[in-house]
């Protein structure tokens, strides 16, 4: 059986009063293809279609979406991954406001990036020759500066569906943990006073939906125990 | 920067390690409880009192209460500050939850010294 029978969730706020789920077949022809082969399908099919999409290689992260239940890149999912029973189902990413189909508006996830100030800061006078690292305080910053910001994660975390003006969401943590954990980076105590309140940092629960979602194969749930533990030993 | 004003320890780092703490405790008692109910098969009533009416179990109870009542409101000051997004509402809640833990306090420090 090669027809893949693909429910997409259609809504254009200029014309509908509600969204709906809209179905499509499309013919695979026995292929594994990936997602966004699908979606690409389904745009010859019906033009009016919106998704976002830019590299298709997992690098850009623009094609974060919900497949069959679970977050993750259209680009580098493939159809033997997700789909069950020959059936597909393709959402926008939970939580955030739906601007139009697949596509939302990620205003928020964005400005708790910004509220980490994810660049270093450092007071000291700035020596002739680059700020050098040794390999082993460089090797502190893998699993964390590979992030692409696709928000696969935060959109993930029932945390961040309730409290996203609030709790800072795993993608932002992460982030606040590969500045604290720089070693050219000084902002440190300002850094860790920013998290310190019920709901920026200690929002997070636990329960590691980040992790499994996270198409990069990064760990936000490690992240945020590593400033805990910062947080704990600046203040006992 | 995100204020509070009604969270246990005004802080989020106190308020997590109060309930890691408390938490502990928890289960420290219920498991000497435990431990004392299976040694105890034919437990009557003079014994279950006399073991309440040492001071060391007594001071154990007490540890055991005020964790449970600090336990309690934060994790019940969690549950309301994600799920009631009314002020209103929220503030009802978190008023009657405070008025019974703090009733169901004094009630066990009655409980314990008393009669």
């Amino acid at each position: 059986m090669s027809s893949l029978q693909v429910s997409v969730y259609r809504y254009n706020p200029e014309t509908d009063s509600a969204p709906y789920m809209q179905e499509f077949q499309i013919d695979t022809q026995g292929r594994d293809l990936m997602v966004l082969n699908v979606l690409t399908m389904i745009k010859d099919q019906d033009s009016s279609l919106a998704f976002r999409r830019s590299c298709r290689e997992g690098v850009c992260g623009s094609d974060g979406m919900n497949m069959n239940g679970k977050n993750g890149l259209a680009c580098i999912t493939a159809l033997s991954e997700v789909v069950k029973d020959n059936k597909l189902v393709l959402r926008p990413l939970p939580g955030l406001p739906v601007m139009r189909d697949l596509v939302v508006d990620m205003g928020l996830f964005y400005k708790q990036y910004e509220r980490m100030q994810p660049y270093l800061q450092n007071d000291t006078a700035a020596p002739a020759i680059e700020r050098l690292q040794s390999p082993e305080e460089r090797d502190k910053l893998d699993g964390l500066y590979e992030c692409i910001l696709c928000a696969c994660c935060s959109t993930s975390c029932p945390s961040f569906w309730w409290n996203p003006d609030k709790f800072v969401g795993p993608a932002g943590l992460l982030q606040a943990y590969r500045f604290l954990a720089d070693s050219r980076d000084n902002a440190t105590q300002a850094r860790l006073a920013e998290l310190e309140d019920p709901f920026s940092l200690f929002r997070c629960r636990g329960i590691m939906n980040c992790v499994s979602v996270c198409p990069k194969g990064l760990n936000p749930t490690r992240a945020i125990g590593k400033i805990r533990e910062m947080l704990l030993s600046n203040a006992t | 920067m995100v204020t509070n004003i009604t969270n246990l320890g005004r802080s989020g780092l106190s308020d997590w390690l109060i309930q890691r703490v408390s938490a502990l405790v928890l289960a420290v008692y219920a498991l000497f409880l435990v431990a004392y109910l299976l040694f105890h098969p034919n437990l009557d009533y003079v014994t279950w009192s006399g073991l309440f009416a040492q001071t060391w179990m007594r001071i154990f109870s007490l540890l055991a209460f005020i964790s449970m009542a600090a336990h309690a409101w934060v994790g019940l000051w969690t549950i309301s500050t994600d799920y009631l997004k009314h002020t209103g509402a929220r503030f009802g809640f978190q008023a009657v939850v405070i008025l019974a833990i703090f009733v169901f306090l004094v009630w066990g420090v009655q409980v314990l010294w008393g009669a």
